[in-house]
């Protein structure tokens, strides 16, 4: 009867057999487990994608119709912060990878600092961000915020940008306005992944208590190695802002 | 002991991670928000029993259908089979305990009731009158109704489904018991696996969607804003290509329970297996690729009105090998005809009719002249309630004595699939006519000689509603009163069957090992001779 599912005895029912604490109890084995839930953070990463893949469609679109306001709008952009803040998030994808390592090498010291070192590192990430956010703010280069396009119809009048770029040329009107898309689509592009970036580091925060408390230097790394998927993910989301709003057309 | 006597109190319900108990919190609130959705439509075919706007204003009226639209898709129709009898009969299925991710479906359904309280805000502050589709620049600059709250609760209940079908896919990939290897899946199980990829791939673009037009409203950034070199059609590209692919959201669950249904009342495996497995992923998969149909009148090019014709088209293909294989299914089986079966050749009819007026819509000449009609309110309702509610109910009825333990009342039950039958045609017959004739979809006043065939529809739409009260009342009676249901009254091979009802917490005793194919009634015959009685 043994090959039969229908087969029942109330006695068994509530019986189980040796397992780890971290293992839930639907699961047969904690591979499965792993498997199952890291499965979960690849397909979570794929409604990600489709999230981000809206703004990306529309800033395709727009650039190619107002590419002249699109370029002269990324002008604006800080190509050394913009440098200086890929550099941070990948390094922070780096200590992200160490930790994870640790955590499969049970070393809780090693994750707990690993773990720490990408924390501050996310908020280095943001700091240089809101920076460059306040530049925004100071020239009136937030949409919907008494924009200003003085930049774009007059170059002169903004010697900063203009020295590095004397060959871009007055916009007309028209071209000109819709710098303000470009600004738009730049903070919701930026805003969303920070978004991301936040939400990351919160999360980056408890799982830090967790390690240090050795909840997972004992076997138990899927919440581990599902984070670092994550903060990879938010990262290679940056990988693809940076050249579309910061290098393109730049010469 | 099973299941629900398990452990009681609301906390027990409330905090449950039982992919059983989030099935049964899900039938109840789905149920109240199907019954908040279909007064609205009786408030609407009541308006339109007369030629004038007598009853209620006209803006009255634009905010009555447009909640209507929005808690039937949003709250209905998308959650509908999925977080029902998917979340309950899925894990069983593949002879798992429960969903991979049972915090998670937990949290679905929490996302769900915070969308629903929000669009209940929605109408107690004064609806919203955009019609379901949030079309740009009207929902972005002209009008003053709660667009902020009811987008909200759209992105909100969206998060619900992204996790619904998340966790079905891990489940069915990660979940299956020995033995259960993908063509032994019930067809059911890939189905809902179908529908899980289109929730999972196209609720974010809804999403970002929905923060934009949000956005557009708020700060006015202009994307979707043509005096600032934004484009009202992106809007259209970007909700559709996540509201085109909904409707399969919304019809595969329907077309999985057809087929369990179908197999289990004609005793015979379902003709072409592999084909109808396949037709789900097809259906999936083009389901991606059609959604400009929605826009021909929009101003799209001509070039991509041919593409986007042809491609609908080939939907038409997959819908028609499920149609043909249950047909087949049929033909030479010993065919019975309890209420789900009745259901279900409802079912088979009207979905048909739905899918072939389908047809007309996607090509895109009679598109032009239908569409904005009746004609297509009449099409997409053969498919949504024609379809999909008939298989809803058609699974309720079907699985009902596994969920409860009790069967429900045979005679009238069967007499309230008929009633429904009925009054469904009764009330979108007349509107394939309508359409043709050109009344417009959406007004709440209409030319006189157009009158009779309203009141037909009115009529037909009173049956319907007495249609559906009748399960309402029986449901509920049956709970206490209804015959004792045993372990596998219909003698159906799925694995759900071959365990107590209602199961246990677990669902299975002892971990079930898949030793024959799907649909073997021969198996299941010599399994009859082993059976053990249930422990109750």
């Amino acid at each position: 009867m043994s090959d039969s599912p229908a087969v029942m005895h109330a006695e068994t029912a509530d019986s189980h057999h040796e397992h780890p604490a971290y293992q839930r109890h639907h699961f047969e084995s904690v591979a499965q487990q792993f498997d199952a839930t890291n499965f979960a953070m690849w397909l979570f990463l794929l409604t990600e994608v489709m999230f981000f893949g809206g703004l990306f469609t529309a800033y395709l679109i727009m650039r190619n119709w107002y590419y002249p306001a699109f370029v002269e709008a990324s002008h604006q952009l800080n190509i050394g912060w913009g440098t200086a803040n890929t550099s941070v998030l990948i390094l922070s994808s780096f200590t992200m990878a160490m930790g994870v390592y640790n955590a499969h090498m049970r070393r809780k010291s090693g994750l707990v600092f690993c773990l720490i070192l990408t924390f501050i590192l996310g908020l280095g990430f943001l700091g240089i961000k809101s920076i460059e956010y306040t530049e925004k703010y100071e020239k009136h280069h937030i949409p919907g915020f008494h924009y200003s396009m003085s930049s774009f119809l007059n170059p002169a009048s903004d010697p900063e940008v203009h020295n590095s770029y004397p060959d871009d040329k007055p916009l007309g009107l028209d071209m000109a306005r819709h710098t303000e898309l470009y600004f738009f689509l730049y903070f919701a592009m930026t805003g969303m992944h920070a978004l991301h970036m936040i939400i990351g580091i919160a999360i980056l925060g408890y799982l830090i208590v967790r390690a240090q408390a050795g909840d997972f230097t004992t076997g138990h790394i899927t919440y581990i190695e599902n984070f670092g998927l994550y903060w990879h993910f938010v990262d290679i989301i940056w990988i693809f802002l940076f050249p579309l709003l910061y290098l393109i057309s730049r010469h | 002991m099973n299941f629900m006597s398990r452990e009681n109190g609301l906390l027990s319900w409330l905090l449950t991670g039982d992919h059983k108990r989030i099935a049964i919190l899900y039938l109840i609130s789905i149920t109240c928000f199907f019954f908040i959705g279909g007064a609205l439509a009786g408030l609407i075919r009541l308006e339109l029993l007369t030629p004038q706007s007598d009853l209620m204003a006209s803006d009255t009226y634009n905010k009555v259908f447009t909640m209507h639209g929005i808690i039937m898709i949003f709250l209905f129709l998308v959650p509908s089979v999925p977080a029902t009898l998917g979340n309950f009969f899925i894990p069983m299925m593949i002879g798992a305990k429960d969903l991979a991710l049972p915090k998670i479906n937990l949290l679905s359904w929490y996302m769900y009731v915070v969308g629903g309280i929000l669009v209940i805000y929605t109408m107690v502050a004064g609806g919203v009158d955009t019609g379901w589709t949030f079309t740009t620049p009207l929902s972005t600059h002209y009008v003053n109704t709660n667009v902020m709250s009811t987008g909200m609760a759209i992105f909100v209940a969206g998060f619900s489904s992204i996790f619904t079908g998340l966790n079905f896919i891990v489940t069915i990939h990660k979940m299956r018991c020995p033995g259960m290897t993908w063509f032994r899946l019930p067809l059911f199980v890939w189905s809902n696996y179908a529908a899980s990829i289109l929730m999972v791939l196209g609720t974010p673009v809804l999403a970002i969607t929905i923060v934009l037009v949000a956005l557009e409203r708020t700060v006015g950034i202009g994307v979707f804003d043509p005096t600032k070199g934004g484009d009202p059609i992106l809007f259209q590209h970007l909700f559709w290509f996540y509201s085109h692919p909904a409707v399969y959201i919304m019809i595969l669950p329907g077309m999985g329970v057809i087929s369990e249904t179908i197999s289990t009342f004609s005793r015979k495996r379902v003709f072409g297996y592999t084909a109808v497995a396949f037709s789900s992923v097809a259906i999936a998969v083009f389901g991606f690729f059609v959604w400009a149909h929605h826009m021909f009148i929009m101003g799209i090019s001509n070039y991509s009105m041919l593409v986007f014709s042809l491609l609908t088209m080939l939907v038409a293909v997959p819908s028609a090998i499920k149609i043909f294989n249950w047909t087949f299914t049929l033909y030479k089986g010993s065919i019975t005809f309890e209420t789900p079966m009745l259901y279900s050749f409802g079912f088979m009819g009207l979905f048909t009719i739905g899918g072939l007026t389908g047809v007309f819509l996607g090509a895109s000449g009679t598109d032009i002249h239908l569409t904005e009609t009746y004609f297509i309110v009449a099409h997409f309702h053969f498919v949504m309630v024609g379809g999909m509610l008939m298989a809803f109910l058609a699974g309720i009825h079907f699985w009902w004595p596994k969920m409860t333990g009790r069967m429900y009342p045979e005679k009238i039950s069967q007499l309230a699939a008929v009633v429904t039958f009925i009054g469904f045609n009764l009330t979108f017959f007349p509107q394939f006519i309508l359409g043709t004739l050109g009344m417009p979809r959406r007004y709440a006043a209409y030319p006189p000689e157009f009158q009779i065939l309203n009141v037909f529809s009115t009529a037909g739409a009173t049956i319907l509603g007495v249609g559906y009260l009748l399960p309402v009342i029986y449901l509920v009676w049956s709970l206490k009163y209804g015959e004792i249901a045993g372990n596998n009254p219909w003698q159906a091979t799925g694995l759900e069957w071959q365990t107590q009802s209602p199961p246990l917490t677990e669902n299975f005793v002892i971990n079930p090992v898949m030793d024959h194919e799907a649909y073997d009634y021969d198996w299941l015959e010599n399994q009859g001779v082993k059976e053990v009685a249930s422990v109750g």
